[in-house]
């Protein structure tokens, strides 16, 4: 701005002493900002140090990735005996995406209506429900496929139960939280009809919320696809498995095919839920209108 | 106050009667078609997928089995006793425990700087109303694209080949995929501001830095902050299982608990990364409540 002092410059000294109030530095705000900002960068030095970061280290890392990478090029499956092999697993790891979000959608919409605070049975139930499922998603995907390999062995199986136990945490927080924001009107309506409590959930409440619930389970259909492409690694079944195994035996050039793979199948799940999203919520908005 | 209803003729009502039929009709054709879509889906996914209900049943009573196997002391001098009745016994590597938590928090921190560092240069140019070029501006959408749909545990693999095991390789792949993610959020808040201030800024001469500096961050930064301290709750989660894979924090320790079938062991750190998670979760709702009312109080 100083290269051409313009109008407004001139006058700055005319401003300052008419606005004082304005220009003076707050010294609160700042050196509460200053007081953040050196905390954060402490905490991130401490941990550069704390977790062995080092320049040698990252830069000779950085060199071998960028081998890897060179490696990777051209994707390529190797034969088509094995590209078969991972056609076969996409599939496995779209139906294990598939099962576990409807089974989780199945199981947690009882236990959403328990936790929500209008359609709850009695505040006990309630905060234990809360407590049960902020547990639940406490732990990763990953950690519930170890654990129900343990019950049903390796395998696909493995990971719906895996998916679904992971999603019915956080699908029973999103819809407890979508039966709270309905709206009060039609419940009164029923009440006022002589409805007993179920038919207002029923008539009142269900109308309202399943768009909105419909629409969290195709999201996470899509996200659930992510999910499940890495829950291979552990041995519960889809194409992680073949993808682990490819990276430790440095087959690079059928890593990159199989990322393009996955990257491929997330693009037309993400095209067909967005589709039915906009379908299914765009529906109740053209009745009304 | 009693009300009576007259009710129309027959006749009359009859037409009514049938249009609220055939709509309810038509409603049911189509939930009735969209259950037989889903149900057909659900039993050829389910053959995909290798699901055998008796398997499931014959062994539910071992998911069971092993939460109460992993909350019994096993060996040690308080056999089959319940693992809460000798704390001293059952947190036995406390101290170890904690340490390796620390380290999963920073690495969840420094994952989640870098990629908002990352997110926070390049979403910018992502932004229709800033960067004209749209050629440039696809490019980074797809950057962003790319690194939030490769999941943070195949970059951890890759990046452990080429960084070498320990918690380097667990903060980059973090940090790209929290790149992608928070890239592609921060750019949309940023397609959603005022325009105002940067004609301003444009109108005073002020080169493109000048105007993001002084005419989109102070628009941006409050909402930056609350998406960021969001990522940094789900890293957590993230990098309590990068040890799976060799890429440092409490992981693998919790790996090598549930391989070898330490069950004490198993059920004391689940309840270590389950208070975390729930303590991270707090924390961060706490200020990012206390963000979002400094936002609406002028």
């Amino acid at each position: 701005m100083n290269r051409s002092p313009k109008l407004a410059v001139q006058d700055l000294h005319a401003l300052k002493s008419r606005h004082a109030a304005v220009f003076a530095p707050s010294w609160a705000t700042r050196s509460a900002t200053i007081a953040t900002v050196a905390v954060l960068a402490g905490l991130f030095v401490f941990g550069f140090w704390r977790l062995d970061f080092s320049f040698t280290k990252l830069v000779s890392g950085i060199g071998q990735l960028g081998v890897l990478i060179w490696l990777m090029i051209p994707p390529d499956p190797g034969s088509w005996a094995r590209f078969v092999t991972f056609l076969g697993a996409l599939a496995e790891t779209v139906a294990i995406a598939f099962l576990g979000t409807l089974l989780a959608a199945l199981i947690a919409f009882p236990i959403g209506f328990v936790a929500a605070r209008n359609t709850t049975v009695n505040r006990i139930v309630r905060f234990a429900s809360r407590r049960v499922l902020d547990g639940i998603r406490g732990i990763d995907t990953l950690i519930w496929a170890l654990l129900w390999i343990n019950v049903v062995g390796l395998g696909p199986f493995a990971g719906v139960l895996a998916i679904m136990t992971a999603d019915i945490g956080t699908f029973g927080k999103l819809f407890s939280e979508a039966i709270e924001a309905a709206d009060r009107k039609p419940v009164e309506g029923i009440v006022s009809t002589g409805g007993a409590r179920l038919h207002q959930i029923r008539f009142g409440v269900l109308p309202q919320v399943l768009p909105v619930i419909a629409g969290q389970v195709l999201y996470f259909f899509e996200s659930n696809t992510r999910s499940s492409t890495i829950i291979g690694i552990v041995g519960a079944g889809g194409i992680g498995l073949h993808l682990a195994e490819q990276i430790r035996t440095l087959e690079w050039q059928a890593v990159s095919f199989l990322v393009i793979m996955i990257l491929i199948t997330v693009a037309v799940i993400d095209a067909v839920s967005v589709r039915l999203r906009s379908a299914i919520i765009g529906r109740p908005q053209r009745a009304a209108a | 106050m009693a009300t009576s209803f007259s009710r129309l003729p027959d006749d009359r009502l009859a037409p009514y009667a049938r249009a609220y039929d055939d709509a309810n009709r038509k409603k049911r054709v189509q939930a009735i078609l969209f259950l037989g879509i889903v149900a057909g889906l659900t039993l050829l996914s389910g053959a995909v997928a290798e699901v055998d209900l008796f398997k499931l049943f014959g062994n539910l009573g071992n998911f069971f089995s092993y939460f109460d196997r992993i909350l019994t002391f096993d060996s040690g001098p308080m056999v089959g006793r319940r693992v809460w009745t000798d704390p001293s016994e059952w947190l036995w590597g406390l101290g170890k425990w904690l340490s390796l938590l620390g380290d999963t928090i920073l690495i969840a921190y420094l994952g989640t700087m870098l990629g908002a560092i990352g997110a926070f240069l390049l979403c910018f140019s992502a932004s229709t109303n800033l960067m004209p070029n749209a050629w440039l501006r696809g490019l980074v959408k797809r950057v962003f694209e790319f690194c939030r749909t490769v999941p943070e545990i195949v970059f951890a693999l890759i990046f452990i080949i080429a960084f070498g095991l320990g918690p380097v390789p667990g903060v980059l792949a973090i940090a790209i995929h929290t790149m992608g993610a928070l890239g592609k959020l921060f750019a949309e808040v940023v397609e959603n501001i005022d325009m105002k201030p940067v004609e301003g800024c444009t109108a005073t001469g002020a080169g493109f830095s000048d105007t993001i500096r002084f005419a989109v961050v102070p628009q941006v930064l409050s909402n930056f902050a609350s998406y960021t301290l969001l990522r940094f709750e789900i890293n957590v989660r993230g990098a309590s299982v990068m040890g799976f894979v060799g890429a440092g924090g409490i992981g693998q320790d919790l790996i090598e608990a549930i391989r070898k079938f330490y069950y004490a062991d198993v059920s004391a750190l689940l309840l270590l990364i389950i208070l975390t998670v729930v303590l991270i979760d707090l924390g961060t709702e706490r200020l990012r409540h206390a963000l979002i009312s400094r936002e609406e109080r002028p």
